[in-house]
């Protein structure tokens, strides 16, 4: 689960890391609060969505003007001026589609004057099994491409569970960053402060980009990207209340409360499989036969009529649907009660797209039985090549 | 032979009292009869769970005192996300050779410490969100359906479960049949990598050939690739089939799996497939056909 930046430093913020004072906007009256309560003279008016990038983003709408997601104000009248031109508008950045997301919300932040910018995040290093720091001096830069052209400039320190951040690993890690004078006096403090909020709020990755020595000499973390582990939460109840459910597709969402794995996609032909790796195969293999899968739909083991029922007709709320591949896999779930729940969602949708239906494993012949015996149109297939195969041709001809 | 289970196999269930747990040792002692010898439940010690076929299997209050009672080597795993971590640990301090844990949606810091616990004792750890894993007509730990599998000479190892009965499917139609099947399973963070079973498949004489199915996110399948090159040098190398699902997947987000996610430019569909295939095996476009691929590199 991701949050906003403003959520992000008020939980690092708990932890005691140094973050600049700062007001979350929902509507424009919350404006009013920040210049009254923030003494300026500089102020940063930054949109808040869940994508990177917002800084070198640009706005659909034109009354947003030529200038990115943050903005710099150097008058209270500008801060207003800002929140006016960006709230409820459209950021479109290198890291979103085309149509943007809709700025809900901003966030104004006292300014700091910046003497240099550094990269910080942790993450678990999956070669290892262990929290990993990653730090670079190349800080407000896309760290992938910083990895890509120049990678002696990253420094990957794992942290031992056992043992947490110790005074050699912080020392390390300032080294890294070329830290003196105050701002390694911060950093050995700030080190093991982001590694226990990381580990204490299961997190699954914190990004620092960047974190800034100010012309004082201090540190300052100037932005904070943090996601969640979704298999976590339950023990987190204040982080699930930060959830932004506009962030999110409402599909995914409706699959999230069936607790299926649903992920929309650009192409035209609808999946619903069980398991994640054959979910992935199936989309796998119907673009090798040509055509592009329209989501990732995994129902799970343990998948009854009416979960199947459900993650169809969330499939069917995507327009751009034209056909569908049912391909499952019995090995808990019993090839009967997919066909039963099959049928009733064809019921229940009026399904008015060609449908493939691929059953294999415990129980498949009564489930081919069902599926032929209901009188619907719904076309057989022996194996997965033969499901893809029959369901491009399917779409193509239609 | 096989690798890591077989008819002498013993087994307890950590969480045997619950659905899941339930309905999967009554499939497992319906499986030529796999050693399914106790159950575990901290509150529900001294008390006996009956299965299907009437069998009577004693409930210990913890994993030592099960294996203590029993002197079982294999424990497999069905409790909720939540108190999965703590089963493998007590699981772990009982020194239990082989942990079997089949539980989706543990928490990643929970197995890093786990990990760390781990890496520090003599037990080795199969999963989370794994299948489990299989011998034919020998011994079945796991969810993994008995019946399509076949008695002979391929060894499979996969991070997907689904993808698993695939390729054990296939390998069965086509008559080749396999020595044993491992689901190492799909999270970032795990007790058993590819490379861990390769290296057995390798040393096991009745293993002729191997099917490995990787799919995107980390680099195990990259590391596994560059093991089989350098086990090859030292004349080790058996036929591979191979298999990674998520060609299509985008970028950035996580696919079922907690672990099938391509970040931070890395764990792509495609470097992965450019890696085994530099390693010699042989990678099936299509999941379908894992099994005819493998007749075909078997025919040489």
């Amino acid at each position: 689960m991701n949050i906003h930046e403003y959520q992000a430093k008020a939980v690092l913020k708990e932890f005691g890391a140094p973050v600049a004072d700062g007001v979350p906007i929902l509507t424009l009256d919350d404006v009013q609060t920040a210049i009254d309560t923030l003494p300026g003279p500089l102020w940063v008016v930054k949109s808040q969505i869940h994508a990177g990038g917002r800084g070198k983003g640009k706005f659909l709408e034109a009354a947003a003007g030529e200038k990115g997601g943050v903005r710099l104000a150097f008058s209270k009248d500008e801060v207003m001026e800002h929140a006016k031109a960006m709230l409820g508008n459209h950021l479109v950045t290198a890291q979103t589609s085309a149509e943007g997301k809709q700025v809900n919300r901003l966030y104004v932040e006292d300014g700091a004057d910046i003497a240099s910018e550094l990269y910080l995040s942790l993450l678990v290093d999956r070669e290892t099994g262990q929290p990993a720091f990653v730090v670079s001096t190349e800080g407000g830069m896309d760290i992938e491409a910083v990895a890509h052209d120049t990678p002696d400039k990253i420094l990957t320190l794992p942290i031992d569970p056992m043992t947490g951040v110790t005074e050699a690993a912080a020392s390390k890690l300032c080294d890294a960053l070329g830290l003196g004078g105050a701002a390694r006096e911060d950093g050995m403090k700030l080190f093991p402060i982001l590694y226990k909020a990381f580990t204490e709020k299961d997190m699954s990755m914190l990004e620092i980009n960047p974190l800034i020595v100010m012309e004082s000499g201090n540190l300052r973390v100037l932005d904070a990207k943090v996601s969640f582990d979704g298999n976590a939460l339950f023990r987190h109840p204040d982080i699930m209340e930060l959830r932004d459910t506009t962030e999110e597709d409402e599909k995914e969402i409706e699959a999230s409360d069936w607790d299926l794995a649903y992920i929309a996609l650009d192409g035209t032909i609808g999946c619903m499989v069980n398991g994640a790796g054959l979910a992935m195969a199936t989309m796998d293999i119907i673009k090798l036969y040509g055509e592009e899968p329209a989501n990732f739909c995994d129902v799970g083991g343990g998948a009854n009529a009416e979960k199947v029922a459900a993650a169809f007709k969330i499939i069917m709320k995507d327009p751009a649907v034209k056909g569908i591949l049912v391909n499952i896999f019995g090995g808990i779930m019993k090839c009967d009660v997919i066909a039963e729940g099959v049928i009733q969602a064809v019921k229940e949708t009026s399904l008015a797209v060609p449908l493939v239906v691929r059953l294999e494993g415990t129980n498949v012949d009564q489930g081919k039985a069902i599926l032929a015996d209901s009188g619907m149109n719904i076309i057989p297939a022996d194996d997965l090549d033969d499901a893809a195969q029959k369901i491009v041709a399917a779409v193509k001809g239609a | 032979m096989s690798i890591l289970i077989d008819s002498n196999t013993k087994v307890i269930v950590q969480g045997l009292t619950g659905k899941t747990g339930s309905f999967h040792t009554n499939q497992a002692l319906e499986y030529f009869g796999t050693q399914m010898v106790a159950g575990t439940h901290p509150r529900k010690a001294g008390e006996s769970w009956t299965a299907d076929n009437g069998a009577s299997l004693p409930i210990y209050a913890n994993a030592a005192d099960a294996k203590d009672a029993t002197g079982a080597n294999a424990s497999v795993i069905y409790v909720p996300p939540a108190g999965a971590a703590a089963a493998i640990e007590e699981a772990i301090d009982a020194e239990i050779p082989l942990i079997v844990c089949i539980t989706e949606g543990v928490p990643v810091l929970d197995m890093v410490r786990v990990k760390a616990k781990l890496d520090r004792s003599s037990s080795r750890l199969i999963g989370p969100n794994c299948p489990g894993l299989l011998t034919p007509e020998q011994c079945k730990i796991g969810i993994m359906p008995g019946k399509i599998f076949k008695k002979g000479s391929v060894g499979v190892v996969s991070r997907s479960g689904t993808l698993t009965y695939e390729a054990v499917y296939q390998t069965s139609v086509e008559g080749l049949g396999q020595t044993s099947a491992v689901g190492i399973g799909g999270d970032p963070v795990k007790g058993t990598e590819f490379i861990d079973v390769l290296e057995m498949f390798l040393a096991d004489d009745e293993t002729e050939s191997i099917v490995m199915i990787g799919e995107i996110g980390g680099s195990a399948e990259e590391d596994a690739a560059q093991f089989l090159i350098d086990e090859a040098k030292k004349g080790r190398k058996k036929p591979m089939v191979g298999f990674i699902a998520g060609r299509t997947a985008p970028k950035g987000r996580t696919m079922g799996h907690a672990g099938a996610i391509v970040s931070g430019g890395k764990g792509d569909a495609e470097s992965k497939i450019a890696a085994m295939e530099a390693a010699g095996i042989k990678v099936s476009p299509s999941p379908a056909r894992l099994g005819t691929t493998m007749v075909e590199v078997l025919k040489g």
